[in-house]
């Protein structure tokens, strides 16, 4: 079994009265996409700090490559890209001079250098601006100069603050499908701290939703809806006249379906799991009852964050 | 101590202050006037202006010379009214100002440095990089002293330079600078730079914007201009002996500052403020 690249333990961070993280515990594995959800305020920024080792920690425990972020934050560090929240540069020199100097204190050797950041800066579709003051770049631009970068040691860990926050649609997809193709093709770990809930849902393996400092729910996609609804839902619509009345009847014993709600043309039935689906489209078929429409309810990460956030509040 | 990364902050701080132009041009004029244009007047002046002016000038500046250290009189010993003149001005007077130079320059870089990173909100970048903070500290150190002792010692050459071309004919040969001037150069310039720095890391902790820390530490040249009314009021002459022991005073004073700053220059510290 791999070890997490990031373990954390009823970590806690304190700014007088107001506990910006509390107790919160979760594990990162090896390439996965893990997303910190939550609104201003969750806790999402200070975890990132804390576990870069620019914050130290009031309480709990963390490990960040089996190191201690509040002692060993060098070698952490040297381990991480960061992409912060309003990432600003050098905007009086180039790109190129902002790369090589944060390549220069992440330790990539003089002679690698160069190349290095002429590699990242084509990689980002900078290359013909490599020479040119980051202050005539466009806010797209400079968030991929962000990224760069974050990226420019070649971290096998990278926290992204909010990375398409005031981008326009067009960056921000340019943004996301770059992120995605970081764990895909390099098999890097991505933490994601963000309050876009359509740019988690699509990135991350699994995610935090977090809110006043603490985790309301930790799993993928999948687990957490299991978790907050239990029962599977899913909706037939039945072809043009054929009464929804009277199929419903035909259903109702099967084993696994829980209740069936019939009106007009469409059935609303609840199952206990997914997998009993397939035995009700079948058993309508058996009874000859044509169907237009089968579709098993999804819930997305915004019915999961809101229904959390609602219990909360 | 990764020296690499400390000469990469340093060299990047000044790239970056290079192009505020605004903040180091004054820095930098100011005191290449007192190289060139101050010793230029004074020098021609006693040559051009009718010899009772020059009388009655050097008849204040005896005054100032009875309460002169016998050491340092004896340099005008055997001297003509005009000679004394100018050894008098360009050798005295001028030579607290250039003692403004230091402590201005790494007042400016430093304020653009610490406060105006936090200012351009490229500190928190910054903090994320792994260097430790003793490394971030003396790359910014370095990059406010080194070209502060740097630019004074060019202006004590230009200054140099002026003084005994202006002044060959005179003198009938090059009779400057004044051996009170080496320590003022080699002992009194660096510590002046340190405390320039050391004073604006501590400033910055209270200030939001790059203005705001540059008048503050650079309000320390009231501690120069203390020395020009010394000297003007006959009350202190910066001879050898004073030019060390005030340079000693400073060197203390920079030690218990870079102590404090070195104590307070924390990354949690750092971002707690951005």
């Amino acid at each position: 079994m791999t070890q997490p690249v990031i373990e954390v333990t009823k970590l806690e961070r304190a700014f007088g009265a107001n506990r910006a993280v509390d107790g919160m515990t979760f594990d990162v594995e090896p390439g996965e996409v893990f997303g910190l959800l939550g609104p201003n305020g969750a806790g999402k920024t200070t975890t990132v700090r804390l576990l870069n080792g620019i914050l130290p920690p009031s309480g709990g425990t963390m490990r960040v490559f089996g190191l201690d972020p509040a002692t060993q934050g060098e070698l952490v560090r040297k381990q991480t890209g960061v992409l912060t929240e309003t990432p600003s540069h050098y905007e009086r020199l180039s790109a190129r001079e902002n790369l090589e100097f944060f390549g220069t204190l992440a330790e990539i050797p003089k002679q690698a250098l160069g190349s290095r950041v002429l590699k990242i800066l084509s990689f980002f579709g900078l290359e013909s601006r490599a020479n040119d003051k980051v202050e005539t770049y466009s806010k797209g631009m400079k968030q991929r100069l962000a990224l760069a970068r974050a990226l420019v040691h070649e971290p096998p860990l990278l926290f992204l603050d909010e990375p398409t926050s005031g981008l326009d649609p067009e960056a921000a997809q340019q943004v996301n499908d770059l992120i995605a193709s970081l764990s895909r093709r390099s098999g890097q770990t991505v933490v994601l701290a963000t309050h876009n809930l359509l740019d988690a849902q699509r990135l991350c393996d699994r995610v935090a939703i977090l809110n006043k400092g603490r985790i309301l729910a930790l799993g993928s996609l999948k687990e957490l809806s299991r978790k907050l609804w239990p029962v599977t839902w899913v909706d037939i619509t039945l072809f043009n006249g054929t009464s929804a009345e009277s199929a419903s009847a035909s259903i109702k014993a099967l084993g696994g379906v829980r209740q069936v709600t019939a009106e007009k043309e469409s059935l609303a039935i609840q199952v206990e799991a997914e997998e009993v689906i397939p035995q009700v489209v079948s058993a309508l078929a058996r009874e000859n009852i044509p169907m237009l429409k089968v579709n098993p309810r999804a819930y997305t990460l915004e019915d999961i964050y809101f229904a959390l956030q609602a219990g909360e509040g | 101590m990764n020296w690499r990364s400390i000469w990469a902050i340093a060299r990047k701080d000044l790239k970056e202050v290079r192009q505020n132009k605004a903040a180091w041009a004054p820095a930098i004029v100011v005191p290449l006037m007192f190289a060139i244009i101050m010793p230029l007047v004074f020098i021609i002046l006693p040559q051009v202006i009718p010899v009772e002016d020059v009388e009655r000038e050097m008849g204040d500046i005896a005054t100032l010379l009875k309460n002169m250290p016998p050491t340092l009189k004896m340099i005008f010993d055997g001297k003509s009214l005009e000679q004394m003149f100018v050894i008098y001005m360009a050798g005295f007077m001028l030579a607290p100002m250039f003692l403004v130079m230091p402590l201005m320059f790494s007042s400016v870089v430093g304020s653009d440095s610490f406060v105006g990173e936090r200012e351009r909100k490229t500190m928190e970048a910054l903090l994320y990089a792994p260097t430790s903070d003793m490394e971030l500290f003396l790359g910014k150190v370095l990059a406010a002293v080194l070209p502060a002792i740097g630019l004074s010692w060019m202006t004590y050459m230009v200054y140099i330079v002026v003084v005994n071309v202006a002044s060959f004919n005179l003198f009938g040969g090059i009779w400057f600078p004044l051996a009170s001037w080496w320590p003022m150069m080699f002992w009194l310039t660096p510590a002046l730079a340190v405390l320039g720095i050391s004073a604006t890391v501590l400033v910055s902790s209270r200030v939001k914007t790059f203005m705001e820390a540059y008048q503050l530490s650079g309000s320390l040249v009231v501690l120069v201009l203390a020395l020009v009314v010394g000297q003007v009021t006959g009350v202190l002459f910066l001879g050898i002996g004073t030019a060390l022991v005030i340079g000693a005073v400073i060197w203390l004073v920079d030690a218990a500052l870079i102590y404090i700053s070195v104590k307070k220059f924390k990354r949690s510290s750092l971002i707690a403020r951005l």
